[in-house]
């Protein structure tokens, strides 16, 4: 079945290259990529300010899209690190014409630039380094002679910032830990069973102050997998359908040194995009499951996704709303904190509300849960991307 | 402007992690040679840019330069690190590791040192202002930290 439409939606309405007959370009793989951009959006009468989709597959760090969108001073609401070698931007035009022809972005750019022939006679690696990026990353010259303990330093600075500026406690935040804990005890998979107390959590060993080592998430082994295909055809397959109802996506910077306000994550685009496309407002949400690589991750998430005002997370969060019973059950499978986190924790967050809206959560399962949100955060607070499910109900 | 507040490691400690130079960055690091903070201007949209870069992360203008900078801040967010980040501050556990704001309108991750010995978190607050001090570096430049002003 071919889905004709996309057909003609999206257009390229700037091109550049940067070449030369010697075979070698003067600068860096960032200023070339800032020039092509640069020219390009002249060519198409844009101008950076336009752009909300980025799409690039090379990177001298950890995460191509983010660095570039960082470098750029952009906060793109659709990203894309795709990397299949050459055929990457191939594949990039078609997410971005798929993208566009929906509405999810608006401007997007595919860019490329590598210099291995003078990155080879200057010895900086050779033919071998493909993308031949040379230069040392940001991170390396400008936060790591300081030695912060990362990642929980980053979240620690976050943490400090929203006690300073709104009050937030350690035992609000501690709730947060205990309150994923008590569903970890009613999963029998989940690394950490044992409830624990706010006390717990505030005598153990400081990781990075604020932060206790119970308000960092754990260090495991784990894997996790989804499938989607049509609504039209998951009616047809064995299990009932999680639909997709709303999706959103923000980036916001790559080093923590780089967010613009500590107390403000991307959420606050992808969340409202992902309501929006969903057609519904927090208050519809019967179970989420929002990433809880730390305590201060959930506490601005939870302000950012609208659950409450910016500021009041502290105060929300301290009658145990999250927990069994309360009005707004989060971290069911028990989380980042207790049930596994082997590093990105967002596939786990997809899988645990797909089960809740299917009923298949036994002890700790959330009673007629017809809507689900999984919040993911990447990097330091850096990436945000925001998913509704719901059931064959909210069709 | 006072003198330069050069403030060495400990004796016994080993040496930080190097920062290496990125080819935007070098005027700020041949700045600190002199003890000098220098921040990147993009002389397009009159903004102060950090950390530096090749073209201006507002207008993606290529007009810029290195302007000196007040050498003085604010505490914007601070954490005290129990045990050292990464084997460059090896025995000087606690420290305090802080986002700064210039009055130029940037962001720096940089440590607060003190004169007298070591800092944790009860001895400084977000708010508190502070000035640029000094670290020599095994290789002639210095690294950009802090002091309560
Ligand atoms: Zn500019």
């Amino acid at each position: 079945m071919v889905d004709r439409s996309m057909r003609g939606a999206a257009a390229i309405v700037g091109v550049a290259d940067a070449v030369s007959p010697t075979g070698e370009l003067d600068g860096t793989v960032r200023a070339l990529e800032v020039q092509v951009i640069r020219e390009a959006l002249d060519d198409a009468g844009l101008t950076i300010a336009d752009v909300d989709g980025l799409f690039t597959c090379t990177t001298p760090g950890w995460a191509a899209s983010l660095e570039l969108a960082e470098y750029l001073g952009i906060a793109p609401r659709w990203t894309d690190s795709t990397q299949t070698g050459g055929s990457s931007f191939e594949i990039h035009v078609q997410h971005a014409a798929a993208a566009i022809s929906l509405g999810l972005c608006d401007v997007a750019v595919v860019v490329y630039a590598a210099t291995p022939r003078s990155s080879f006679k200057k010895g900086a690696g050779g033919y071998t380094s493909r993308q031949s990026l040379p230069g040392p990353t940001p991170s390396a010259e400008w936060e790591q002679p300081y030695a912060m303990r990362m990642p929980m330093g980053a979240y620690a600075l976050a943490a400090s910032r929203h006690m300073h500026q709104f009050g937030t406690t350690a035992e609000q935040l501690a709730q947060i830990a205990v309150d994923t804990r008590t569903w970890a005890t009613m999963n029998p998979r989940a690394r950490l069973q044992d409830p624990i107390t706010i006390d717990d959590v505030l005598a153990s060993p400081v990781q990075a102050s604020p932060l206790h080592k119970l308000d960092c998430c754990l260090v495991t082994d784990g894997a996790g997998a989804v499938v989607l295909t049509s609504t039209e055809r998951a009616r047809t397959l064995r299990k009932p359908p999680a639909l997709v109802l709303g999706t959103g996506t923000c980036h916001t910077h790559a080093m923590i040194s780089e967010m613009p306000d500590l107390t403000t994550t991307g959420a606050a685009v992808s969340g409202p995009l992902a309501f929006a496309q969903a057609g519904l407002t927090p208050a519809d949400i019967d179970v989420a499951q929002i990433y809880d690589s730390f305590t201060i991750t959930v506490l601005l998430l939870l302000e950012d996704l609208g659950f409450c005002a910016k500021g009041e997370g502290g105060a929300y969060v301290a009658d145990g709303v999250l927990a069994p019973g309360g009005a707004l059950p989060a971290n069911t499978s028990g989380g980042g904190l207790a049930y596994t986190h082997p590093g990105m924790f967002g596939i786990f967050l997809l899988v645990e509300a797909v089960r809740q809206l299917r009923g298949e959560c036994g002890p700790r399962q959330v009673a007629g849960a017809e809507v689900a949100l999984a919040h993911g955060s990447g990097g330091v607070l850096s990436a945000m991307s925001t998913t509704i499910l719901g059931t064959e109900a909210t069709a | 402007m006072s003198e330069p507040l050069v403030i060495p490691a400990p004796d016994d400690a080993p040496d930080r992690q190097q920062p290496p130079i990125s080819p935007a960055a070098e005027p700020f690091w041949d700045a600190t040679r002199s003890c000098s903070l220098v921040i990147q201007w993009c002389r397009s949209c009159e903004r102060a840019i950090h950390f530096p870069r090749e073209a201006c992360p507002s207008c993606l203008g290529t007009d810029l330069e290195f302007r000196p900078a007040a050498g003085t801040g604010t505490v914007y967010a601070l954490s005290e690190m129990p045990s050292p980040g990464n084997a460059g501050m090896k025995g000087r556990a606690p420290y305090v590791v802080a986002l700064v704001d210039l009055p130029e309108g940037v962001r720096m991750l940089s440590s607060i040192v003190s004169a007298d010995g070591p800092v944790g978190a009860a001895d400084v607050a977000i708010g508190d202002p502070v000035r640029v001090a000094w670290e020599p570096l095994p290789d002639g430049r210095h690294l950009p930290v802090f002091v309560r002003a």
